[in-house]
């Protein structure tokens, strides 16, 4: 296999990396969303669930336990945010603001109050968090050339959470578009009052969409810091849940486009990692400066012209009032 | 029985003298971002101030900037607080600490990673840190299997680019062919905070056949050394001692001995024999170095060893000159 194709497999192998914590995010924003309550409190629940997650890991030595913990928290945190704006009809994005500076001051002062390292948790040791999944009869497909790098660099040795969150895509479709649930679900984001004179209640079907928000976004914090990261760091989600938000808008609230979206995002990330340095055919060596700010213009430019119509759920950011 | 009178009223001025003196004595230490447990840069200075502690018992009060705009301020608050000598972390308090120091010439200022500011009340530290890393560069070559070695810097200026040039030299002394990929986390403070990425530009380093990876990255760096470790590489830790973080995984690490110029700043203005100017620390003054303990031992070979302390002597006896980037902006390399 040529260099150039190795490294541009070597490059899709860091784009699912990057892109696991988007996914999820973005699978969060669908569900919320499509139920009619803006979501932009997806990056307070990421880091939350990365926080709660190396604790419990750390403390328990189970990385599992730190999911669990992690789901718990951000859940605890959608809920407080449901408790605003779907009970008390509060504005839903000064809620989610609100989520969001809360998780970024909490973390690090139960941080501090915990373990006394500036708001970090110590490093997590091999058995406290995800290493990669060696998957079967990878030995026997490295001599098939060409597909067995593939197989072995691109589909197997990537930690379980990875694949949760690219099972998790078809699972999401599934409920919103098979599913009796998926379908109140819809219908309540676009035309509650609809809903609510089928006699279906509207406030519980929110709470559930949100329910299932902090479950995936507890994952995905889970993953920054017990998977990809080694330990919480403060600010660790670094506008990850606001990037899966423009995902979600750029897939037009719908899974698998979402999916593509983040995709997209994160090879533009890993893209900018590895090209750093490295002369170009052409154009010979690209600034660092214009390197790092790649994905930034791309999502500008792709977000401004090629995203056309997009239709957000009709009754987005209302609060149902009877 | 005069002279006795006379030697206790002088002992009794003297407590008196030194206990008005400690009790005048307020020392403070600002932190920059990264934070004090950064297990890196910060962290060498809190180890030293901590030993100060724990020596004199005197407390220092410290301050953790979280954003570029707190750094005068913070100054100026602790002077209010009645600090007399105030420490500096980093040169990006340069500027912050410039102003605050002239408005407030009572007052004595010491400074880590600058000299070039003139003040009558201010000591600077510097370290020449290429002479470090130019002694790590030498292990990573030796180290590596394939050829290729790394450098992950975090924010993108001359003082990183120092780490990275002195590095590339020390390789090439040891193997003349050895490919060095450098890569920097970013352009922006908040590089020296971003594990993610500094694990995945490791990540993309050890793909392109990378087997020892040295960084220069504050807190961005634990993820550099856990991804080396993850793919079963070697990594290389910088300013504190980083060998116990991945034991086994860890090369060494470039020490840069911050803890010692935090520790003698508050000493000597405890004293009250507080020299202000430029310091400069290098291999002869011991203020860089490299770590070897129980973490490493087994990776140090004995030719890695007597190598690195054959370029030390030959660095500190002047034979060999290792250039310092931020002299010309420019690496020979």
């Amino acid at each position: 296999m040529s260099e150039f194709a190795l490294q541009l497999l070597y490059t899709f192998d860091g784009t699912i990396r990057l892109a696991t914590p988007l996914i999820l995010c973005a699978m969060a924003g669908i569900f919320s969303e499509r139920s009619g309550v803006i979501d932009i409190s997806l990056e307070g629940k990421l880091l939350t669930g990365a926080f709660v997650a190396a604790a419990v890991a750390h403390t328990t030595g189970s990385p599992w336990l730190g999911v669990g913990g992690a789901i718990l928290a951000s859940v605890c945190m959608s809920m407080i945010h449901g408790f605003a704006c779907i009970t008390h009809r509060g504005n839903q994005v000064v809620s989610g603001l609100a989520i969001n500076i809360l998780a970024s001051g909490l973390t690090v002062t139960i941080g501090i109050a915990l373990f006394r390292q500036g708001g970090q948790t110590p490093l997590l040791a091999k058995g406290e968090r995800f290493g990669p999944t060696e998957w079967w009869l990878v030995d026997l497909f490295n001599h098939v050339p060409i597909l067995g790098t593939i197989y072995r660099e691109l589909i197997s040795g990537h930690n379980m959470l990875v694949y949760l969150a690219l099972f998790l895509v078809p699972v999401s479709a599934f409920i919103l578009y098979k599913t009796r649930f998926g379908l109140r679900l819809r219908a309540v984001g676009e035309v509650p009052a609809a809903v609510d004179s089928a006699g279906v209640s509207v406030i519980w079907l929110r709470y559930r969409a949100l329910i299932l928000a902090g479950l995936l976004c507890g994952i995905a914090g889970a993953y920054l810091s017990t998977a990809q990261g080694a330990g919480f760091v403060r600010e660790m989600s670094a506008g990850k849940g606001y990037i899966a938000l423009a995902a979600v808008i750029f897939g037009k609230w719908r899974p698998v486009p979402a999916l593509l979206a983040c995709l997209l995002f994160g090879f533009l990330e890993s893209a900018s990692s590895r090209l750093e340095g490295v002369p170009l055919p052409l154009i010979g060596e690209v600034p660092t400066q214009l390197m790092l700010a790649l994905p930034y213009i791309m999502t500008v430019l792709l977000l401004a012209g090629f995203i056309g119509k997009a239709n957000p759920p009709k009754a987005i950011g209302e609060p149902y009032i009877k | 029985m005069k002279s006795l009178v006379k030697f206790f009223a002088a002992a009794t001025a003297m407590a008196v003298a030194t206990v008005a003196q400690a009790a005048d004595f307020k020392p403070a230490v600002i932190y920059d971002m990264g934070g004090k447990f950064d297990k890196s840069f910060n962290e060498g200075v809190y180890n030293g101030i901590k030993r100060f502690t724990d020596e004199t018992g005197v407390e220092v009060m410290e301050f953790e900037v979280t954003n570029e705009t707190q750094r005068e301020q913070a100054m100026q608050r602790m002077v209010q607080r009645g600090a007399t000598v105030v420490l500096g972390v980093g040169f990006a308090q340069a500027d912050a600490i410039s102003k605050v120091a002239s408005e407030n010439p009572d007052k004595l200022f010491s400074i880590i990673d600058v000299n070039w500011l003139d003040h009558p009340n201010l000591r600077q530290y510097a370290f020449k840190e290429h002479e470090g890393s130019y002694l790590v560069g030498i292990a990573a070559a030796m180290a590596s299997k394939t050829g290729t070695v790394g450098f992950v810097g975090g924010m993108d200026i001359p003082l990183i680019r120092a780490f990275a040039c002195g590095y590339v030299q020390g390789a090439k002394s040891a193997n003349a062919d050895v490919n060095v990929i450098q890569n920097m986390t970013g352009t922006t403070p908040s590089a020296w905070n971003d594990p993610a990425k500094g694990g995945e530009l490791t990540r993309a380093q050890i793909d392109r056949g990378a087997d020892v990876v040295y960084q220069a990255a504050g807190g961005t760096g634990v993820g550099v050394i856990s991804a080396a470790a993850d793919a079963g590489k070697m990594s290389i830790g910088v300013d504190s001692n980083q060998n116990h973080m991945a034991p086994g995984s860890v090369l060494t690490s470039m020490l840069k001995r911050v803890d010692v110029a935090a520790y003698q700043t508050m000493k000597d203005a405890m004293s009250g024999d507080f020299e202000t100017g430029v310091r400069n620390l290098g291999l002869a003054e011991e203020g860089v170095g490299w770590a070897l303990d129980e973490h490493n031992a087994a990776l140090i070979t004995d030719e890695m060893k007597a190598a690195m302390d054959a370029a030390s002597a030959a660095i500190v006896a002047g034979e060999v000159s290792v250039h310092d980037y931020r002299s010309d902006n420019n690496c020979p390399m």
